[in-house]
């Protein structure tokens, strides 16, 4: 069944939009990362145009985000003071994000700088999780092996304003959540995404947090920066394709509601093994982009550079 | 007295030149974009109307049927190798290139039209680019405009229809014209040319409005007068669908 979308003005096939929409949703509810840095990919893939694709991801990750919180709630995986103070870092970090983004593209090079970011964080993030969460698995099957210990002390706990973070049972300075908010911010402003897939290995490895409330608590904090970016690019821009958009979330939500139900069923280290491969290989397919000759040399854009 | 000989001069004269004109139709001269458009075709049909026969040793009638949709400035990126890695290190902006393009002809183009006559009338893909938006930077880089006519062409928005008139018995001709999915709003001008001896010896033009419909229409309505609605209305569509699935995989769970 074609569908003609009336913002990216191109006929697509409904179902496999659906079909699309159904399995970001799917990874989505099941990792707790919104799905931003598989469905934009994914769009300009099959024909939409960039600027449709990405501010149209962002009102799709909006809806799984907000399906996938939902069940998390009930199983009181969300830690809502946490979320608050990780949302007030990543206001800041997104604002200074917009900012950089604006001074990229007055220089002309904004898709290679996008891409980078890409092949950069999600590479380093990917391998770091793999070998953390490959390691642990090694240490689980070998008997008599040193147990870690899940609150080691650091630096990070002889910070000042400290604040009692009861879903997550710790006691930490808010200054580490800030920092780590902001960064994920400005990432997300840059590179059009949610940035959980940054946010769960740094509540992970940073904070300390247990997988139980991450994913939780990262989806309901990407609801509110994604709503951000979804207002954002439909009155800068008008490039939110409600159609669209609709198609991908009535696929995403269900796919959202199956992703937490499986992710339930799985170990938090087959959990993170899973999503650091995923993520290591959107890493490698934009690497492979950059560094292979394209079939085509030229591309044709309308509009004029700005 | 001198108006009235002129007059006499130009009846005399006429028959000579074999006065050849376009009677034409359109299947339909208004195309609309609904939620399950899905591309369209147009047949372009019509008549030459001739006033007395056609001199002797003129050459056969040739028509050419273009479809030209409406033209925006587009930028043409160069991708090269620096550092290892392929990025965009070259661009060119073409002023004005039609979204939409389709040259339909009797016969090959280079046989049936001359370049002056294709200089004149902005006939073939080339000439219509070259004619309206060329910037002098663009202008010393023909390679961009190839590329721009080969993206194009792959995406089957720029297309040459050699030999896809019909002509019957010199007199009546149709074509049809598939117009795409991927189609963009606005009037489309369709332009027919009567050629003898590579010369174009009538022309008429005509006009499709291609336009959006119903809840495509409204959409695009709202978010380009009503930007901010839009962008709420979309974030409750989505919060109200991801509330919905989330009520609905717990009604079938309990």
């Amino acid at each position: 069944m074609q569908l003609y979308l009336p913002i990216a003005e191109v006929s697509v096939n409904a179902f496999l939009i659906l079909g699309l929409g159904g399995i970001v949703g799917f990874l989505s509810g099941m990792f707790g990362v919104g799905g931003g840095f598989l469905i934009t990919p994914l769009l300009f893939f099959i024909g939409i145009p960039p600027a449709v694709a990405v501010a149209t991801g962002a009102n799709q990750v909006v809806a799984s985000s907000i399906s996938g919180v939902l069940a998390q709630m009930r199983r009181k995986g969300v830690d809502f003071t946490m979320a608050w103070v990780l949302l007030a870092g990543g206001l800041l970090g997104s604002a200074v994000g917009i900012w950089v983004f604006r001074l990229m593209t007055s220089a002309g090079q904004v898709d290679l700088f996008v891409q980078l970011s890409y092949v950069l964080f999600l590479g380093l993030i990917g391998a770091m999780m793999l070998q953390e969460s490959l390691r642990s698995l090694l240490r689980a099957r070998r008997p008599g092996a040193p147990i870690r210990r899940s609150h080691v002390h650091s630096w990070v706990h002889g910070l000042p304003l400290k604040m009692k973070f009861r879903a997550s049972g710790l006691y930490i300075s808010v200054i580490p959540p800030i920092l780590v908010g902001a960064l994920v911010g400005f990432l997300a402003a840059i590179m059009g995404v949610g940035g959980g897939f940054i946010m769960v290995p740094a509540m992970i490895y940073l904070l300390g947090m247990p997988t139980k409330v991450v994913i939780g608590t990262s989806l309901f904090q990407i609801i509110f920066v994604t709503a951000f970016t979804t207002v954002m690019h439909a009155v800068t821009s008008q490039t939110v394709d409600m159609m669209l958009a609709l198609m991908l979330i009535l696929g995403g939500v269900v796919g959202a509601q199956i992703g937490t139900r499986v992710g339930v069923r799985l170990k938090a280290e087959q959990l993170r093994i899973l999503l650091s491969l995923l993520v290591l290989a959107v890493a490698i397919r934009i690497a492979v982009d950059l560094l292979l000759r394209p079939g085509e040399l030229y591309s044709v854009a309308p509009g004029v550079l700005p | 007295m001198i108006r009235s000989l002129v007059l006499l001069l130009l009846v005399l004269t006429a028959p000579a030149l074999a006065q050849e004109t376009i009677v034409s139709g359109l299947s339909q001269n208004r195309v609309s974009i609904t939620a399950d458009f899905d591309g369209s075709e147009i047949l372009i049909y019509g008549a030459v109307k001739r006033e007395g026969a056609p001199a002797a040793g003129v050459g056969p009638l040739e028509v050419i049927i273009t479809v030209e949709g409406p033209s925006t400035p587009v930028t043409v990126r160069r991708k090269a190798r620096v550092a290892g890695i392929w990025v965009n290190n070259a661009s060119v902006v073409v002023d004005s290139a039609p979204s939409f393009y389709a040259v339909a002809t009797t016969g090959p183009l280079t046989h049936i039209l001359s370049d002056t006559e294709n200089l004149r009338h902005s006939i073939t893909i080339e000439r219509v680019i070259r004619a309206v938006g060329i910037t002098e930077e663009a202008e010393q880089s023909g390679e961009f405009i190839l590329a721009l006519l080969r993206v194009r062409t792959n995406e089957d928005r720029y297309r040459v229809l050699e030999g896809r008139v019909e002509l019957t018995e010199d007199t009546l001709f149709r074509a049809d014209v598939v117009l795409p999915a991927n189609l963009t709003e606005g009037e489309y001008k369709v332009r027919l040319f009567l050629l003898r001896d590579k010369r174009v010896v009538a022309q008429q033009e005509r006009l499709i409005g291609v336009r959006k419909e119903g809840l495509e229409r409204f959409i695009f309505n709202l978010a380009q007068e009503q930007p901010l609605i839009y962008g709420l209305v979309s974030l409750l569509l989505a919060a109200l669908a991801g509330w919905g699935a989330s009520a609905a995989f717990r009604l079938v769970r309990a």
